[in-house]
């Protein structure tokens, strides 16, 4: 038996029958990382961070960590040349909690977009991570490689983090579970940001329960994050009932228009029939201000991005280009460790927020989020979910938008209001193109609902059984 | 011309919280470099501010005892410039929703008094210090993420002396309020000054300096003078005055340019999305509010009007919180209604023994009850005179022991009694026929010289009231 195809669940049940051991599941997660990642480049650095220490790294189950998330002792680089050599001399809160559950994490990091900027981790400086699907097509972004890792049995369970939807569109691609908690519902502690406002940390993973446990791992109140809400955290894995009867269920007109690709159209409407063949409700609901959502991101989360990388300079940690003046050292530590995708956001925000533009974009883009969320607010006073696709398209071809920055930002046209709401969603595998390329379909909830998507999804595994199709490589 | 001085202030406050301003390092000051800082204040990728509440409440504190107007909402903003003092290059500060508005600070001038309006007050944090050697800079990010209060202040401001008063009410309110040591030279005040010429009664202002880099009240009062001096010579040979920043060098006395990038600065502020927004709760705010204790202004009043004080002396006693403490008991403890000798011996012996041993009249090991004691043994028992008061007072301080004890043991009680003081005053009249024979003639000079002898003659011990008495009537019979 391959353990490494396993699901957690299933493995820690293993583990309390004693019929395995700890060590047995990262030897075999190792074998399998050895033969498919030359392949699939879930993982960087794997040539010398394979397992450095594994005496003190094999408790549990191991999780797979995004490289944005800081592991001490452990390289932590966001995929940027600028950040070459950092070992966070602490942890990411989400990581002491892992280790507190009895769990560990894998010594190897995940590839990413270079600070999580983009969809389709191409913008790594290690190179693209290659969707196990089809190699030749990207795994989606920026957790490229957690949800690659995950789909290719090269991860038990993985953590990425979603500012965009960074982890529910390469869910999507690979075929896995990828929720993005309420803002505030995990701790943002020792997660390298990208935009404050945004960015959550969620799990990847085989199948829906598996997320509610990662959940039940990671959530909660920290100290350390003003921005970290200080409710309780239910048990996620009560929210498992295959029964969704009576559950209120909104389509929004507004995704589903022109630009959806038909193949996965068809997989969630059928998706949606299913569910209303297991008792839920649906109505077509309106969130009028969706057109808006992509052009508000773009210009909330450059801003904060173009501040948040603007410690990036050479004086305590990463790339330092010595040069003969303070500012020279500063412009060719930054032309040199930045990747073409982080300078066109850090331009973007930049101009953003400069003497004069401030009100037209940032502040007027601050106003029309705040329409976006009563949006959302509106239908879910009659509604417990929202059901749309999660992406637009499957997995694309490498390199296949890499010189059309628009046409990339649009593969995230049905993500990004979430995060702008701050409300939680997750994608679930909802059946497979003519090519074999895997469909997600997204459900939303309001504000620390994860219970609701994770019934939804739960219900709807269970009864399609998708998650178990398993790809051959 | 003519020509009137418009000056604002900007004070920055470094509060004394025992934690920095969003992480739990240190404050200590004067520690090895780079010993007190964490990933937070280091800003290392990740790492997540977290608001300290003891700085919000220290910073309401002193918007309050400024009159100012706590705003209900109120945020963080970053401020974005590269500086390597700076390890985020974004300092955490407040914008456009500040902690308060609209207060004022009432001066004392000579006879009059002025009301310098406080434009806002508000919260930030504080960079770290470069250490500049010959080819390198270092950085020392100790003091980095200290929470600092910046106090603007309206264009009130008049004159050079106006501001160093503004400063020095400032402090002496602040020191009251015991949220800062206020200690220009340690950094933990800074102060910052706007001043512009114009014709006297000219509506608009003139162009305005920027100066920087004054390290004492002293300081930005010179250094406002020489500005005055400056500007007011470019003016009167009409040459155009620009818009800069000028750095005060206290050993050349003068302003200089400093050299500065082109264009200007865009601090790019908008909201700090680590920190969520805060409501301050009236509750919160009438809490805080008790714990203000009695300030300068309504303290010297009191004095004035409990003690009977000139408002000179009440000023100079109320001036340091401690001081002002201990005045206050002295003057209670002190048996008669008459309260003028105890601010004439706080404000005069006492203060030139703690000058003299470089600290505060309440560092020295005085108590009020043992200084109340020597006070009146001089001036209403008459058991020693002024001069011998003050040899009391030193070996008071040296011994730890009392007067009454001091005096016992030394044997310096002053001799009242006619008997003895006859005796001397007798020989005196003897030695001195000449002095005796001008008082004769109704020379005054001559009585006090004859005095003197006497005093002199006993060591210091007489009581000189009672020689002048008992002189004028030997006299007489002479």
């Amino acid at each position: 038996m391959e353990l490494s195809r396993l699901t957690a669940h299933e493995l820690l049940e293993k583990i309390r029958n004693k019929e395995i051991t700890s060590e047995q599941i990262h030897s075999d997660l190792n074998k399998k990382i050895e033969e498919l990642d030359p392949k699939v480049k879930a993982y960087v650095r794997t040539s010398h961070t394979l397992n450095p220490e594994p005496s003190v790294n094999l408790k549990g189950i191991p999780v797979s960590i995004k490289d944005n998330i800081c592991t001490e002792g452990y390289h932590t680089e966001c995929c940027s040349k600028i950040l070459a050599g950092f070992n966070p001399p602490y942890n990411a809160t989400v990581i002491n909690r892992i280790i507190a559950s009895g769990n560990s994490f894998l010594g190897l990091k995940c590839n990413m977009d270079e600070f999580a900027f983009g969809s389709s981790t191409e913008n790594s400086c290690f190179g693209p991570t290659h969707n196990p699907w089809n190699l030749e097509c990207v795994p989606g972004g920026s957790s490229g490689g957690s949800a690659a890792a995950v789909a290719a049995d090269e991860a038990i369970w993985a953590l990425g983090t979603d500012t965009g939807g960074s982890i529910r569109q390469p869910a999507s691609f690979c075929g896995v579970v990828g929720l993005k908690p309420t803002y505030g519902r995990v701790s943002r502690f020792g997660l390298i940001a990208f935009a404050s406002s945004l960015d959550q940390i969620g799990p990847l993973t085989k199948d829906v329960r598996d997320a509610a446990l990662l959940m039940n791992i990671i959530s909660g109140y920290d100290a350390n994050d003003s921005t970290s809400v200080n409710t309780p955290v239910p048990d996620y894995t009560k929210d498992l009932i295959n029964d969704i009867k009576g559950m209120r269920v909104g389509i929004p007109k507004e995704y589903f228009v022109k630009g959806l690709d038909p193949e996965v159209k068809a997989a969630v409407e059928e998706a949606i029939s299913k569910l209303k063949s297991l008792g839920a409700q649906f109505k077509e609901v309106s969130l009028p201000h969706t057109e808006y959502a992509v052009p508000v991101y773009y210009i909330i989360a450059t801003a904060e991005a173009s501040s948040n990388l603007a410690r990036f300079d050479a004086v305590q940690y990463g790339l330092r280009e010595d040069q003969k003046s303070l500012i020279d050292m500063y412009k060719k530590t930054r032309q040199l460790g930045f990747g073409d995708e982080a300078k066109r956001r850090i331009l973007l925000g930049t101009f953003a927020l400069s003497h004069g533009y401030y009100d037209a974009y940032y502040l007027r883009a601050q106003k029309v989020r705040t329409l976006i969320k009563q949006d959302f607010d509106n239908v879910f006073k009659d509604f417990d979910c929202i059901i749309t696709p999660t992406s637009p398209t499957p997995a694309f071809k490498i390199g296949e938008k890499t010189d059309d920055p628009l046409k990339m930002y649009l593969s995230d046209i049905y993500t990004i209001s979430v995060n702008l709401a701050g409300i939680p969603a997750i994608s679930v595998p909802c059946g497979f193109t003519k090519k074999g390329l895997p469909v997600g379909l997204q459900i939303l909830s309001q504000h620390f609902n994860e219970g609701a998507l994770l019934r939804l999804a739960y219900t709807y595994e269970q009864n399609t059984g998708w998650h178990k199709i398993k790809l051959k490589l | 011309m003519n020509y009137e001085t418009v000056i604002g202030l900007e004070v920055h406050l470094q509060l004394k919280t025992k934690s920095k301003a969003f992480c739990g390092c240190s404050t200590e000051f004067g520690q090895e470099p780079n010993t007190q800082v964490c990933p937070v204040c280091l800003g290392f990728p990740g790492s997540l501010p977290v608001f300290n509440q003891t700085a919000l409440d220290y910073a309401i504190k002193v918007a309050l005892a400024l009159n100012c107007k706590i705003q209900e909402y109120t945020k963080f903003d970053r401020k974005n410039y590269f500086y390597p003092d700076l390890p985020k290059n974004y300092q955490i500060s407040q914008y456009d929703l500040p902690l308060s508005l609209a207060g004022y600070l009432d001066i004392e001038l000579e006879e009059r008094q002025k009301r310098i309006g406080i434009t806002r007050v508000h919260m930030e944090e504080d960079a770290g210090k470069l250490i500049h050697q010959e080819n390198f800079s270092l950085v020392d990010f100790n003091r980095t993420g200290i929470p600092l209060l910046e106090i603007v202040s309206e264009p009130d401001i008049s004159s050079p002396e106006e501001a160093h008063e503004y400063l020095t009410t400032l402090k002496s309110v602040i020191q009251y309020l015991d949220v800062s040591d206020c200690d220009m030279e340690k950094g933990s005040l800074r102060c910052d000054a706007n001043i512009s010429l114009r014709p006297v009664g000219a509506k608009t202002l003139g162009v305005k300096t920027e100066l920087k880099n004054m390290n004492s009240f002293k300081g930005v009062k010179d250094a406002l003078a020489y500005e005055i001096q400056r500007q007011a010579g470019l003016l009167d040979s009409k040459k155009t005055l620009i818009q800069e920043t000028r750095l005060w060098d206290a050993k050349a006395a003068q302003t200089l340019p400093m050299r500065t990038k082109e264009g200007a600065k865009d601090y790019r502020y908008f909201p700090e999305p680590d920190l969520a927004p805060f409501i301050i709760k009236e509750d919160k705010i009438a809490e805080i509010k008790k714990t203000i204790p009695e300030l300068p202004k309504e303290k010297i009043k009191r004095f004035v009007k409990d003690f009977g004080l000139s408002e000179y002396d009440a000023k100079v006693l109320v001036a340091l919180k401690e001081t002002a403490q201990f005045s206050e008991e002295c003057l209670k403890e002190y048996r008669d209604s008459n309260k003028k000798p105890v601010a004439n011996w706080i404000i005069g012996p006492l203060a030139a023994l703690a000058s003299n041993n470089a600290c505060e009249i309440t560092d020295l090991k005085i108590s009020a009850a043992s200084l109340v004691e020597l006070i009146e043994l001089v001036e209403k028992k008459q058991v020693i005179s002024n001069l011998t008061g003050k040899i009391v007072l030193e070996e008071m301080l040296k011994t730890g022991k009392g007067a009454q004890k001091i005096i016992e043991e030394k044997n310096l009680a002053q001799i009242s009694d006619s008997g003895s003081l006859n005796v001397i005053i007798a020989e005196i009249i003897k030695e001195n026929p000449k002095s005796v024979a001008d008082y004769k003639t109704g020379k005054a000079n001559a009585l006090m010289f004859l005095v003197g002898q006497v005093m002199r003659k006993s060591s210091g011990k007489a009581n000189p009231k009672a020689v002048q008495d008992l002189l004028k009537e030997k006299l007489e019979s002479v």
